[in-house]
């Protein structure tokens, strides 16, 4: 899948037709209040030749869906058929089932083979248009045209950037838990088009997307000799990060993508480190006798968030990029560990155990207000979606034979499955695709 | 402690054929029934090898005679008294054997973070050669390497399992850095 050329999609606002959306739409959805009541959203069949309209309208309507803030109607109760696209519907078939949204669209061929898919987004009770697009495409790239488009969809009702164009990759466990198997595995968000990356004769964890490049980095244990790497997706290269007297783990690109943070291990000690990956150059900027580890940095680059038991416990602790001014931000009880800096910046996620059960949750990045979204047997390693509104991580229960994904939104609704083949581990979300 | 029954009740058939060894085992049993932790300490007593009499100097008889591994406490990387004895052990046969290099692997249970017990497991194997460096084993024959919790022996989901998977173990051979 990554082989194929990355799209490259031409994205054209249909702001020719007669339904121009000046006026403010009716039809919007605060995220920012918590538990939200999900807008009921018609999504019809895009008219086209076969099944592919409705695979399409089907991929978007799950998108929508499993976000918590959309509702889709069953298809069961519509009264319109839409059949010309490109006229405005009869709104008040869509008023009658309370379809306060309504998507329409069209996929065809283009003389060379692409398809083109276009769709509209319509407010049906103030009866307007809210926006149009067309994307062209190769037509195996039919999902993410449903993404894409489920994503504006999601942006132009809510404010918010979506999160649908996006991967995760993570490590896919398989076997007994005393002979586990792990492989570097990459999916979209969704859970469709799961590939391994790497064979099961090593083990691999903690893979981390880079915010720049189609490139993560994550731990190996090829030959005995456990380090961190980098692994470009199209080519499937593989390199070595630097070149340490010891272990390397807990890997993470600065957002920049120029370099790679990470922790190395020396007799009792773990200390953290960067990489620039351009000029080869490592900094050392924590020395303590004590385990740092799982470093994140801020959005803007200039602070990182990490764990340290210097204290005792595992705690968090915030210092400047340069290892300056170091100083711990967690109090609450029990310890706390894999900080993730917030994609918007105002928030760190993270792993607390405490009383023998394992959370997630979300603090300001002073600390303050500590909020846990979900408590149990395991929950561990939290990722973030894009736009900072939903979290990833990965649950073990008691007696289930291996970790599953979930994800759960920032409010701590809406907790969900992520279907995978088998056991799974370490998410961790890709930015929005290019 | 049922996943130990299996090679131990061979082992006292073959032993029951054997009054002289019957009463040396006994007399070992309740040593180890005195120590201070009902914990086990080695492959031998989670019976992991089975086999009575091995070759001196053979990996069996260092696993089985010896006792690779030692056990930690919940987030503790210090040795143990019981440990201690272990490793005393280990430093006397490596010195009789010197012809092995060895490399100490690390490990946690489960209850902890994936890159934290990284750390954690590599601290235990540190202490481990430390150890044994004390008791004379030269640090150029020892490598180590840590597997974090990504390497448990015992898989059920409580404490009689976490705390055999807190452990470090002597690996003769092996690689590590």
């Amino acid at each position: 899948m990554l082989r194929r050329k990355l799209l490259r999609f031409l994205v054209v606002l249909a702001g020719l037709m007669a339904f121009l959306p000046q006026a403010r739409a009716l039809v919007e959805i605060n995220i920012n209040k918590g538990n939200v009541e999900p807008l009921p959203i018609a999504v019809t069949d895009f008219v086209a030749e076969g099944d592919l309209g409705q695979r399409i309208t089907d991929v978007i309507a799950a998108d929508l869906k499993r976000s918590g803030l959309f509702a889709p109607v069953n298809k069961q109760a519509f009264i319109e058929k839409i059949s010309n696209p490109d006229q405005a519907p009869r709104f008040d078939d869509w008023k009658v089932i309370n379809a306060q949204a309504l998507v329409t669209g069209r996929v065809t061929r283009e003389g060379d083979g692409r398809l083109r898919a276009e769709f509209r987004l319509w407010d049906t009770f103030a009866g307007q248009q809210l926006t149009g697009q067309q994307f062209f495409t190769q037509p195996d790239n039919w999902r993410r045209v449903a993404h894409i488009i489920a994503d504006a969809i999601y942006e132009r009702l809510t404010g918010e950037k979506g999160y649908f164009d996006t991967r995760i990759v993570y490590v896919a466990e398989s076997g007994p838990k005393n002979d586990r198997k792990r492989q570097l595995a990459i999916m979209d968000q969704d859970g469709a088009n799961a590939r391994a990356l790497t064979n099961a004769n090593e083990l691999v964890l903690t893979p981390r997307f880079s915010p720049s490049r189609q490139e993560i980095t994550y731990m190996s244990f090829e030959g005995n000799q456990p380090r961190v790497y980098l692994l470009q997706l199209e080519t499937g290269q593989r390199e070595v990060v630097g070149n340490f007297p010891g272990m390397t783990f807990s890997p993470r690109f600065s957002p920049d993508g120029q370099r790679v943070i990470m922790s190395l291990q020396q007799e009792g000690n773990a200390n953290i480190y960067t990489m620039d990956l351009r000029s080869r150059t490592t900094t050392r900027l924590t020395s303590t006798a004590a385990i740092d580890t799982s470093p994140s940095y801020s959005p803007d680059g200039t602070q990182i968030v990490f764990e340290s038991d210097r204290g005792g416990r595992q705690q968090l602790y915030v210092m400047g990029a340069d290892g300056s001014n170091q100083r711990r931000i967690s109090f609450g009880d029990g310890s706390y560990s894999t900080p993730v800096w917030s994609p918007r910046g105002d928030l760190i996620a993270f792993t607390k155990q405490s009383g023998g059960k394992f959370s997630i949750g979300v603090m300001r990045t002073d600390g303050s207000g500590e909020r846990i979204l979900t408590t149990g047997f395991h929950n561990e390693g939290p990722t973030w979606a894009p736009n900072g509104r939903v979290l990833m991580f990965f649950r073990q229960s008691a007696g289930a034979g291996g970790p599953q994904l979930y994800s759960i939104d920032l409010t701590g609704y809406n907790e969900q499955l992520v279907k995978t083949n088998g056991f799974a581990s370490d998410p961790a979300w890709s930015p929005l695709l290019e | 402690m049922s996943r130990i029954q299996t090679p131990a009740a061979g082992r006292l058939q073959t032993i029951a054929r054997n009054p002289v060894m019957l009463a040396l085992c006994m007399t070992l049993a309740l040593a180890g029934c005195a120590s201070k932790k009902n914990l086990p300490n080695s492959a031998g007593e989670l019976g992991l090898n089975g086999a009575g009499a091995a070759t001196p100097g053979s990996q069996q008889d260092f696993t089985v005679n010896v006792g690779d591994r030692i056990f930690f406490d919940t987030d503790s990387t210090s040795v143990r008294a019981d440990a201690a004895a272990t490793l005393d052990r280990q430093a006397q046969w490596l010195q009789r054997y010197p012809n092995y290099a060895i490399t100490i692997e690390g490990h946690a249970d489960e209850r902890g973070t994936r890159e934290y017990n990284l750390a954690l497991g590599a601290r235990r194997a540190a202490s481990t050669r430390q150890y044994l460096a004390s008791r004379g084993v030269p640090a150029n024959r020892m490598k180590t390497i840590s597997y974090g919790k990504e390497r448990p022996v015992a898989v059920c989901d409580d404490i009689s399992c976490w705390s055999q998977n807190r452990r470090a173990v002597t690996v003769l051979g092996g690689a590590g850095m």
